[in-house]
């Protein structure tokens, strides 16, 4: 389907070079394209997306246990002690989706532990996003993860297993989105 | 307060509903034989004093400026925007006050915010876009870039998936329409269409979704189906006929239209082609519907067809009885709005509103209706149809279908209760 612009472009190019008028017609004719071309290598450090089947993920890991300092550190004012939350934070650990309260966490609602990983990279803690380096990210989700019982402390969290990690409400989520 | 009850008298009056509601013959006051009277305060007019030159009239005023403010005497005209809250710097939400405004364009300076992580201050000269992911050659632009691009410009209304979401709570807060429903903006907007950069990058046969990225400190990301992506959805680099505002994004925001706001993601540094939807936190933890089953809706995107009274509305006073304007904004998410009904006396009886011919798709709409208030209790409602036959539910048919939790996309039918004093409050009926 893009071969027509992509033809374009060559014809303008190399006719450009031994027919200079016919080239600047052609030139006019053409849409503009001002994109510069780059690799993926050069956005590895702006590209912080994390995908539900774990492309994205960096090298690293890191257990429950070691993230346990980092979230004392870095999470637990907001979120609380046991991720059970502060006024105004949500809380991470437990809840349910019916009865009441109803409490919908990252243990109890969200679908994919990615959304962890993405989520904390590119946006925990609020005060200074993105200062936590791929590793310190492991063990918080794990951390987070084992506040809910989803994973054991010693669990070692890594870009293989995490796609793996069975959240408990998976298949809670009715997909809307072709209803336009 | 006066008191002419000159309408009492009046037989021309062409009532179309119950408890006051009037033709719209009487908007303009075309062949409304006497129509004067009805509306008018004081007929005689002897007791008012003569005019004197105003003082402004006797010197010149301010020279030209070259960026414009408001009038000082409208300085009362402001978004509602809460406290700043220190565990979250930047978040946060402030409202438009549709409830002081008329016509259809939200001013920039009073279109709604919504931020997760604050409002950069981002240099047009280093900020890039980047297209990457599955597509035939990864690009990047800069501002300049894409400022010569083809563009083009549409009327388009922006809603916030929370929109309205205090409206589903227990109590009917003491609010104005603006504190309740001010998460709605309406502008013009013009920039680049996503589809002239995806082609330009190449689009891979195994590309289904459209992950977008923001340049805050939350680095905000949302999917969209690809078949969205290439229908309508564009780069938006002006709003109102300047550069978008730090607040809406500059230098640089998707637009999707229709949609719910938040994936007209803000700021935008990164679009990725992807095979699926990147599930981020804003498409699973917030921005989804729990039902009453503890199952979720994923993925909700056009904003369901609504309709609020701008006017008579919470907090405000009626201070006369006679005809008043009933006026209001309608919207759909899936289409244009074909229809506005109005009425006075909580859904018992409804009339047409008027809306002006040739309505745009996915725009707000204005409607206005004449109404005979007499000084009795009233509650006022709107409910509007789109171009698609969908029309405005009811609060409870809305509630019904959800958890009690959710709060999103609400868009149930809003009750203004009028007291016989003229107050105008928040009601649930």
């Amino acid at each position: 389907m893009f071969t027509p612009d992509l033809k374009s472009l060559l014809l303008a190019g190399s006719i450009g070079a031994v027919l200079s008028v016919s080239s600047l017609v052609l030139a006019a004719d053409a849409p503009v394209r001002l994109g510069t071309p780059v690799t993926e290598a050069q956005l590895s450090e702006i590209d912080l997306i994390v995908m539900p089947d774990g492309k994205g993920l960096p090298a690293g890991s890191g257990t429950a246990a070691q993230g346990q300092a980092v979230y004392d550190q870095q999470c637990a004012a907001c979120h609380g002690a046991q991720g059970e939350g502060t006024q105004g934070v949500p809380a991470l650990a437990g809840g349910t989706l019916t009865g009441t309260p109803i409490l919908m966490t990252a243990g109890s609602y969200w679908p994919h532990a990615s959304t962890l990983y993405d989520y904390i990279r590119r946006a925990m803690p609020p005060t200074a996003p993105k200062s936590l380096s791929n590793t310190e990210v492991y063990q918080v989700v794990a951390y987070v993860l084992h506040l809910s019982g989803i994973v054991e402390r010693d669990f070692v969290l890594d870009a293989s297993n995490l796609p793996q990690v069975q959240m408990p409400n998976r298949d809670g989520f009715i997909d809307r989105s072709q209803e336009q | 307060m006066n008191d002419n009850k000159n309408y009492k008298h009046e037989t021309s009056l062409d009532r179309v509903a119950g408890n006051g509601l009037l033709s719209r013959r009487h908007l303009l006051g075309l062949s409304l034989a006497g129509a004067g009277a009805a509306v008018a305060g004081n007929v005689l007019g002897a007791e008012a004093p003569a005019l004197s030159m105003p003082a402004w009239s006797r010197s010149p005023g301010r020279g030209p400026s070259e960026y414009g403010n408001p009038s000082t005497f409208a300085a009362g005209i402001k978004r509602l925007a809460p406290p700043p809250n220190a565990t979250l710097p930047g978040g946060g939400a402030s409202r438009t006050p549709l409830h002081l405004l008329q016509g259809i364009i939200t001013p920039n300076s009073l279109h709604f915010e919504r931020h997760h992580a604050g409002v950069p201050d981002i240099d047009p000269a280093q900020h890039r876009l980047v297209i990457n992911g599955l597509v035939r050659q990864p690009l990047m632009f800069s501002y300049e870039d894409l400022l010569a691009y083809p563009m083009e410009s549409r009327i388009l209304f922006l809603e916030c998936s929370g929109n309205s979401g205090g409206a589903a709570g227990p109590t009917a807060a003491d609010t104005s329409a603006g504190g309740l429903h001010g998460l709605l903006s309406c502008a013009e907007w013009t920039g680049v269409r996503l589809s002239t950069l995806l082609d330009e990058a190449g689009v891979l046969p195994e590309a289904s979704w459209v992950s977008s990225t923001g340049a805050d400190g939350a680095s905000l990301g949302r999917s969209i189906p690809l078949n969205k992506a290439l229908r309508d959805v564009f780069i938006a680099l002006y709003q109102n006929g300047e550069p978008i505002r730090p607040e809406q994004g500059y230098p640089m925001r998707l637009f999707v239209p229709g949609w719910e706001g938040n994936v007209s993601v803000k700021w935008l540094t990164q679009i990725k082609l992807t095979d699926m939807a990147a599930n981020f936190k804003d498409e699973t933890s917030r921005y989804t519907e729990l039902l009453p089953d503890g199952k979720a809706l994923q993925f909700t995107f056009p904003m369901g067809t609504k309709s609020v009274i701008t006017s008579p509305s919470g907090q405000m006073t009626l201070r006369r009885q006679g005809i008043h304007e009933i006026t209001g904004l309608a919207w759909s998410g899936r289409g244009a709005i074909r229809r506005v009904e109005v009425s006075a006396d909580g859904g018992r009886s409804w009339a047409d509103a008027h809306l002006e011919p040739n309505q745009l798709e996915l725009a707000l709409a204005r409607f206005r209706l004449p109404w005979l208030w007499e000084g009795g209790p009233a509650v006022l409602q709107s409910r509007a149809t789109d171009s698609a036959g969908n029309v405005q539910p009811t609060r409870e048919v809305f509630l019904n279908t959800y958890s009690p939790a959710n709060r999103y996309h609400f868009n149930g039918i809003q009750s203004w209760a009028v007291s016989a004093q003229g107050e105008v409050k928040n009601v649930y009926a």
